[in-house]
């Protein structure tokens, strides 16, 4: 197979690994003002403290392998996308330092309760831009390094559309992971955000396929779209499935409780492939493609056994660490 | 004025940097002490073992989330803030970054957790397997990076295609001239870094009489590793030394302050205010010829300066040459005090000559001090070059405009030092707060502490007997 493409792919599923993974955690964070009491964000922290960092770590990683297989990209996606980059890692930063310092904390609390959640919103707020704006394409011109391109009313509602998402993704976590009162709000607030998430995938979908001809041809030129219809209806099929789990909650079976959440994972994944299937097989839309952007061989080539060991590695004991904590959040501090 | 948008991605990447250093230096060697710890407790059953493990893991816990997000920060700044640079050197950098990320931080990220909070739910051999894990997680992150560093430092192994880096041979990419050196002198900066801080807040319990058997426990331990740690520190950055003379002369001159072409009879500077205009030192102390001694290892040996290279070729000669003191100057302070310690141990008094207990307090944040001086002797050493001899800093800069920059440069000082603030302040409290106590550990050891675990662990058992039947 083509070196360049199989990075293409492992590219792919690290963004598709950090988007699920630290979706739900921010979405933990995107959800905070509605639960009210510290009983209840204690909860809801300490349903996600052990795995956070882990679930950020794909952040690093998805960057690492733009940087190391198609370097051109990395440059210049990042350098042209300087303002939202590091205005989410501002955020990320205030988000990730209040896990440690909240919990040994007295008076400063309500601080790091809202630096928690306002930095979790924004960070996913700017992720958002970034998909907008990147599927819009980046301007040519040498000006587009000090213009304000990625901020366009497409890019903001990307940025509320990835919000929704997370904070569904998070709502069906909280749905597994708790019980009693929690678990019904999580349930309630659920169902709020599937419809909210399936209405922002209709309006952005509409908005590429109306503004962006590329776009438009790839989904409905000749039988493509039959071809390509599998996705918009796995969709709705997992949304129903979702939204009967949540509606009859509090089962206590485990498999129904859990089912939401991988619904909602499925729901991720169908987007993200329409996605890219437009995108294909651009970077950086109409402008520079996976295999212009590819590094020599000599470097694919010495990533490659590193990548096949350790990645199947890194899921295996990333799941492990899941298992250890299986089960419902207990109400009370535990560890070191 | 006109801004330099150059000049302010340089400043906002030698602080970010420098706020990130501070962390891993006290991580690594942190989770090192506390992997030994839980494994002399688990081999002798002696509960001081566990008690030290288990306070000390919290200020880890701490140091470890602020080294993770400001970490996250610098691997993006490549491409933000130096995107030719990513671009000419990414087929070289990126793939030894990516192993950083794969054997490093996913599984420091993935054992910690489970180091963290996992002390009820597994076993006490998988707890300890975990933190072994953590513990070499965070010697291969410094394996891989410094591996990166010292590439742009002493390149080898390259070509060069279309004005790109390509690699040749990756042993060489990877075993580069500086790399070893670098390597152990650094693991070994973080390992004393962490011993000086465990000692210096032992000592400081031992003033206040606080919590004796802990404290006298730690302070000895870690005097018995200083006292081997710090002189082979001297030993190995005496070889480091060697090397860069070999391979960065002009930064071994400014090290030394040597200004003429080619020196004989070099003085060792104790004191000198280095003079870049005037290219010579002002207000030279001296020791004659002991420079060209532990240089040239003969009486006389010459050593080249830094009027071998024309002026834009020299690095900023004050600053080199000043940091170097510092860290060698703290190196020698260190050593002091592992033999005083070592004196007074044979004289019984370790535990309660009140100045040296003093004196090993004030030293409690050389270690970082010394690690911040170090790698600015070696990166602002090797400047105007941001890879040795072949690319320039001041060709690779992303061409932002500069009141961008200016921005987020001021929000990461604000944010950081504000950051350092609550870091300070939350060490305080848990140094405040000490130990727990015998009694907690064996409550949580049984679980006691924790009802709700307790009733659910008997409800699995339950259930699993009833599958079974
Ligand atoms: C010698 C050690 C060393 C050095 C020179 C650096 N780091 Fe570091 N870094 C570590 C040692 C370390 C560590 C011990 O592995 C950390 C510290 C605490 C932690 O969480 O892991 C870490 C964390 C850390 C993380 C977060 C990892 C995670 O998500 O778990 C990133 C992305 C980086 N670093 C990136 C960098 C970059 C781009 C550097 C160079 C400019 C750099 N580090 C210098
Ligand atoms: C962690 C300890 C480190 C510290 C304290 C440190 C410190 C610094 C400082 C002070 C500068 C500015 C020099 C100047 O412009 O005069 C700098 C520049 C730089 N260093 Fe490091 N550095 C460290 C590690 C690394 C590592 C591991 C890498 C790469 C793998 C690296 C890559 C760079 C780059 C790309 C620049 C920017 C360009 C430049 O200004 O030279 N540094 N560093
Ligand atoms: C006491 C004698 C010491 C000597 C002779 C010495 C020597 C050196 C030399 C020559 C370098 C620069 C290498 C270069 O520019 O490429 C260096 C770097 C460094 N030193 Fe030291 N050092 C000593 C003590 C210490 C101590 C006590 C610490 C910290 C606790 C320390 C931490 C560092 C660090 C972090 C670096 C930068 C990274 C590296 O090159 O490993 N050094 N040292």
């Amino acid at each position: 197979m083509d070196l360049a493409f199989f990075y293409f792919l492992l590219l792919g599923f690290a963004i598709f690994m950090y988007v699920l993974l630290d979706g739900f955690d921010l979405g933990i964070g995107i959800l905070y003002p509605w639960f009210d009491q510290t009983g209840e964000k204690d909860h809801l922290m300490r349903s996600i403290s052990h795995v956070w960092d882990g679930n950020e770590t794909w952040l690093v990683f998805g960057g690492v392998i733009l940087f190391a297989a198609f370097p051109i990209a990395y440059a210049q996606i990042t350098s042209t996308f300087y303002l939202p980059i590091m205005l989410m890692l501002f955020a990320l930063i205030f988000r990730g330092v209040a896990f440690e310092y909240r919990f040994k904390s007295d008076t400063s609390r309500p601080y790091w309760d809202f630096a928690f959640s306002s930095g979790s919103a924004i960070a996913a707020f700017c992720q958002g831009m970034l998909l907008g704006s990147l599927v819009q394409g980046i301007p040519v011109g040498i000006n587009s390094m000090s213009s304000l391109h990625w901020l366009t009313p497409f890019s903001v509602l990307t940025g509320f559309a990835v919000m929704a998402g997370y904070a569904l993704l998070a709502a069906c976590y909280l749905f597994m992971k708790s019980r009693g009162r929690i678990q019904q709000h999580a349930a309630m607030l659920g169902k709020r955000l599937l419809v909210i998430t399936l209405l922002a995938m209709v309006a952005v979908s509409l908005w590429t396929v109306i503004g962006q001809v590329e776009i438009r041809e790839r989904w409905f030129s000749g039988y493509h779209f039959l071809l390509l219809s599998p996705l918009p209806i796995l969709t709705l099929i997992a949304a129903a499935i979702a939204w009967k789990d949540l509606n009859n909650h509090a089962t206590g079976k485990a498999s129904t409780e859990g089912r939401p959440f991988w619904c909602a994972a499925m729901l991720f994944l169908l987007g993200f492939s329409g996605l890219v299937v437009g995108l294909f097989p651009f970077l950086l839309p109409r402008q520079l493609t996976f295999w212009e952007a590819a590094s020599p061989d000599s470097s694919l080539l010495f990533l490659l056994p590193g990548v096949c060991i350790f990645v199947p590695l890194i899921c295996a004991y990333t799941f492990w660490g899941y298992r250890v904590f299986a089960g419902k959040v207990e109400d009370y501090q535990e560890g070191y | 004025m006109d801004l330099d948008v150059a000049l302010l991605s340089r400043l906002q990447f030698a602080f970010t940097v420098s706020f990130h250093i501070i962390f891993p230096s006290i991580t690594i060697g942190l989770a090192t002490l506390i992997a030994i710890w839980e494994g002399l407790w688990l081999k002798t059953h002696n509960p001081y073992y566990l008690q030290l493990a288990k306070f000390w893991i919290k200020p880890f816990a701490i140091t470890f989330g602020m080294g993770v997000v400001s970490g996250i920060v610098l691997s993006y700044e490549f491409g933000t803030n130096f995107s030719k640079f990513s671009e000419i050197t990414g087929a070289v950098l990126g793939p030894l970054m990516a192993y950083e990320v794969l054997t490093a931080f996913f599984m420091e990220a993935g054992f910690l957790g489970v180091m963290l909070f996992g002390w009820q739910r597994v076993g006490r051999k998988l707890h300890f397997f975990s933190t072994i894990v953590v513990m070499v997680g965070t010697w291969f992150s410094a394996f891989w990076i410094i591996a990166a560093n010292s590439w742009m430092q002493t390149p080898a192994g390259y070509k060069i295609v279309n004005g790109k880096f390509e690699v040749e041979s990756w042993m060489a990419v990877i075993f580069n001239p500086s790399m070893p050196y670098r390597l152990t002198h650094m693991v070994m900066a973080s390992l004393i870094t962490a011993t000086f801080v465990v000692a210096g807040i032992s000592a400081y319990y031992l003033l206040k009489k606080k919590n004796i058997p802990f404290a006298k426990k730690g302070l000895s331990m870690c005097m018995w590793f200083a006292l081997v740690l710090t002189p082979v520190q001297a030993w190995i950055g005496d070889m480091h030394g060697l090397n860069v003379k070999e391979h960065q002369p002009t930064k071994l001159a400014a090290m030394e302050g040597i200004w003429p072409a080619q020196e004989e009879n070099v003085p060792l500077l104790l004191f000198a205010m280095p003079n870049m205009k005037t290219e010579s030192n002002d207000y030279e102390v001296g020791i004659p010829n002991l420079g060209s001694l532990i240089l040239t290892h003969s009486w006389d040996g010459a050593v080249q300066g830094l009027k071998a290279v024309p002026p834009e070729d020299r690095p900023n000669v004050p600053l080199v040459f000043w940091s170097f003191r510092v860290m060698v100057g703290i190196g020698v302070g260190m050593i002091g005090i592992a033999f005083l310690a070592l004196l007074l141990r044979c004289k019984g008094r370790l535990f309660e000559n009140r100045p040296f207990l003093a004196l090993l307090t004030l030293f409690t944040p050389t270690g970082v001090i010394a690690v911040l001086a170090g790698w600015y002797v070696v990166e602002v050493g090797r400047q105007p070059w941001i890879v040795y001899n072949l690319v320039r800093t001041a060709d690779i800069v992303s061409p932002l405009p500069a009141e961008r920059v200016l921005f987020t440069f001021m929000m990461f000082v604000i944010i950081y030092t504000l950051l350092l603030g609550v870091y300070l302040y939350f060490m305080r409290k848990l140094i405040k707060k000490g130990p727990p106590t015998m009694e907690v550990l064996e409550q949580q050891l049984i679980g006691m502490k924790a009802p709700g675990y307790a009733l659910a662990w008997v409800k699995n058992l339950q259930n699993k007997a009833q599958g079974e039947k």
